[in-house]
């Protein structure tokens, strides 16, 4: 057998002094001809350790084959039995902590895992882009379900159910179906043209969306039962930001990461001709070490922004973002303060003039250096101020990346609604709330999590509610 | 797409439209919001309800024609559709209870203390309306508030209508002369209120201020409406619209308020001038 590459086969991408001002996408995909040479490089080994990293389980070592085949419908058949959304996942999944974790050619050769992901991408992108076959409307088995948010937990569950002859009918909050897929993950790292054009498969199967429906308010949970939905699945995400409570943080020029992603996202600020304001320019600190920190560090500097700094209070080591995220910010020249907390935000306030424009905008950030201590419960260690370490970065906006709550809108119109003591739902073994039929999963029961894990949620809930009524 | 059953004008820079809603207006209650988009690239406006029809299935809104968004809305007519039309949202005002209020309204805000006075004069609340205009032409829901209060207290800046002076003028000379009231409810310009809540705390009185700041979702996740109230970030979408007048931090509300003036300045600038091409290019 020839040595296999050691190596992963790069992607392809934007050259980062030319994306670092653009909003088209980063990577660009490998072609059919990177595609069939990475997919050699899969041994396609009997026990298949990657499904199992996978938190839906795609027969991956299955697809690979039909790449290598030179079928890459094949292959696109051999995903979709599993996943709803691959070109999303492709795209946004956490690969190095889940299935090219477990790829046994760097468990057991130290060698680079295969690309799965790019190669899940590439096969997802070649059905969108050369396939004519539209999907089949499968029989009508007579039963209704109601899915609450259109995220990646709520278009999995609903898609699921689609497929087995189900009514589905989700509910959206926004005026565009996505979710956090539209509102949160930029438009250079995920394509919206692609989220809709998921959804619209969802819709060619059957399922109805509608937007601006506010489940908690224009209609509660109960009200979808006694209209005949048989079961409701709760997907409503983790939207409420955290702020850090530190002074300064009501400044004119600190957002929540929610905030400043919904504008450019989801309101479009990011184009030119657009009507959504949002703080172009100057310097901008991110709070934060998360994807969606990366995500607004990213898109303030494609926004315009002078230097771009991320805040985070441990080591990069530490860092919860996707590596590629992080490599990619690097590449692009976006600073990283690691070790470091904020500690006071700083408004312009001109003693001599109240009518100022600039009062009441930031100024600066107070930050103190931070070492690692002992591990913490979950075995991180834990970050400590280093006494007297105190300076002053020097920005004009402010942008808090350090998580989000489940929102209370549905619990406290849900009587009997069990939630812990973070917010988030309490749901048991088969993905049932404290009140029967009513099924939850994704972050409005973990927190926030991944796209994958939500998705990972929404499949086991379908699969319950299916057992449930059939 | 929500249709514009009605659009009145209700002053040159005030306007009132009829939407249909029928989920909405099922649910509404006064101090509730919705979000409006009048076109598919338009921003997401939160506006007050100011009144619904349960059986005609419509909610009423009124809106003051201030920048590019109200603009562009305020474009659309009768019969015509606005793109969407969600809520409701926010929380209703608490009436339960209250025996005699007072009402005080400043300018378009009227159009959303009107439901309060109306919902408390219909459960039998004693209650005192204050409405204050710049001046006669800019009045708004005259009728409305004589027909649904107990008593009407006009005021204008410049006397043109009613008495000449400030709503807090007027609320103090009612309780200075013995008035009782278990309950203010404001709702008009951030400086308005902030002095009728300086006001009614010399007094001890119970206070609530009706916050209206900028918000994007309406649904807590953008976090942009935020306030600090007795110390603690509060989201206005959905921990209000209406607070604790006494704890507000209406400094902080005013500074924020004022985050992108001038960009909406020149959103407005090209706005009108757009609409004006259009209108010259009819004619």
């Amino acid at each position: 057998m020839a040595a296999r590459e050691p190596n992963k086969h790069p992607m392809p991408t934007q050259e980062p002094s030319v994306r670092a001002h653009n909003f088209d996408e980063v990577a660009l995909g490998y072609t059919a001809e990177i595609a069939a040479e990475e997919a050699q490089r899969c041994l396609n080994c009997k026990n298949k350790p990657c499904v199992q990293g996978c938190p839906v389980n795609i027969d991956i070592p299955a697809f690979i084959a039909q790449i290598r085949n030179n079928n890459p419908e094949g292959a696109y058949d051999v995903i979709s039995k599993t996943s709803s959304l691959p070109a999303v996942c492709g795209r946004v999944c956490p690969q190095e902590n889940q299935c090219e974790h477990e790829c046994t050619l760097s468990v057991k050769l130290g060698l680079e895992p295969v690309g799965i992901g790019r190669l899940e991408r590439f096969v997802a992108d070649n059905h969108r882009l050369n396939s004519k076959t539209v999907p089949v409307r499968p029989a009508p088995n007579g039963h209704k379900v109601a899915v609450i948010g259109s995220g990646p937990s709520g278009l999995t569950c609903a898609g699921d159910l689609a497929k087995l002859g189900y009514s589905v009918t989700v509910f959206e909050a926004l005026h565009t179906a996505g979710g956090v897929l539209v509102y949160g993950i930029p438009e250079f790292r995920l394509p919206k043209s692609i989220v809709a054009a998921e959804v619209e498969e969802l819709k060619a199967l059957g399922v109805e969306i509608f937007t601006n429906v506010i489940i908690g308010k224009t209609l509660t949970i109960d009200e979808l039962l006694e209209q005949g939905y048989e079961a409701v699945f709760i997907g409503s995400g983790a939207g409420l930001p955290n702020f850090m409570g530190i002074p300064g943080e009501s400044l004119c020029g600190v957002y929540s990461a929610n905030e400043f992603l919904t504008r450019s996202n989801l309101m479009k600020a990011y184009l030119n001709d657009s009507r959504t304001p949002i703080m172009k320019g100057g310097k901008v600190a991110v709070v934060g070490g998360g994807n969606v920190a990366m995500d607004a560090a990213r898109t303030a500097l494609r926004l315009g922004a002078e230097k771009v700094t991320i805040v985070y209070r441990r080591s990069l080591e530490e860092l919860p973002a996707r590596k590629e995220e992080v490599e990619h910010a690097q590449e692009e020249g976006i600073e990283f303060r690691l070790l470091c907390n904020p500690t006071e935000i700083l408004g312009y306030k001109n003693p001599d003039d109240p009518r100022d424009p600039k009062n009441g905008f930031v100024k600066g950030m107070r930050c103190i250096k931070m070492e690692l201590g002992e591990p913490d419960e979950r075995g991180r260690r834990r970050p400590v101020e280093i006494p007297g370490s105190d300076f002053e970065l020097e920005t004009d906006t402010v942008i808090i990346a350090i998580g989000t709550s489940p929102n209370p809108l549905i619990k406290d119109t849900t009587q009997g609604l069990e939630v812990n003591r973070r917010g988030g739902i309490v749901i048991d073994e088969n993905c049932m709330t404290s009140r029967n039929g009513i099924y939850a999963g994704g972050d409005a029961v973990t927190g926030a999590a991944t796209v994958i894990s939500a998705m990972g949620a929404g499949k086991a809930a379908a699969k319950a509610i299916h057992t449930a009524l059939t | 797409m929500n249709r514009i059953i009605r659009k009145q004008s209700l002053n040159p820079t005030v306007t009132l439209m009829e939407i249909e809603a029928p989920l909405i207006a099922h649910k509404a209650e006064p101090g509730q919001f919705i979000i409006i988009r009048s076109h598919s690239d338009a921003e997401r406006i939160p506006l007050t309800i100011a009144d619904f029809d349960r059986s005609a299935g419509t909610v009423t809104i009124i809106f003051q024609i201030v920048g590019a968004g109200t603009m562009r809305l305020n474009a659309l007519n009768e019969g015509e559709y606005v793109e969407s039309f969600a809520g409701p949202l926010g929380r209703a005002t608490l009436t339960e209870g209250i025996k005699k209020a007072a009402v005080v309204g400043g300018g378009v805000g009227c159009a959303i203390a009107y439901p309060v006075t109306k919902k408390l004069f219909e459960q039998g609340t004693v209650v005192h309306a204050i409405a204050g205009f710049r001046s006669k032409d800019l009045v708004i829901l005259e009728n409305e508030f004589r027909t649904h209060s107990s008593a009407f207290y006009a005021v204008s800046d410049d006397g043109s209508w009613g008495e000449k002076g400030l709503v807090t003028d007027a609320l103090k000379k009612l309780i200075e002369s013995g008035e009782q009231y278990d309950e203010v409810i404001t709702i008009g310009p951030l400086i308005m209120m902030k002095f009728v809540c300086a006001l009614t705390k010399q007094y001890g009185i119970k206070t609530i201020a009706s916050m209206n700041p900028i918000m994007i979702d309406g649904t807590g996740m953008c976090g942009g409406c935020r306030l600090t109230v007795g110390g603690q970030t509060r989201f206005a979408c959905v921990d209000g619209p209406e607070f604790d007048g006494h704890e507000i931090d209406f400094d902080e509300a005013m500074s924020r308020s004022r985050a992108y003036v001038s960009f909406e300045k020149r959103e407005r600038e090209e706005i009108c001038n757009l609409l004006k091409m259009k209108e010259g290019g009819n004619s």
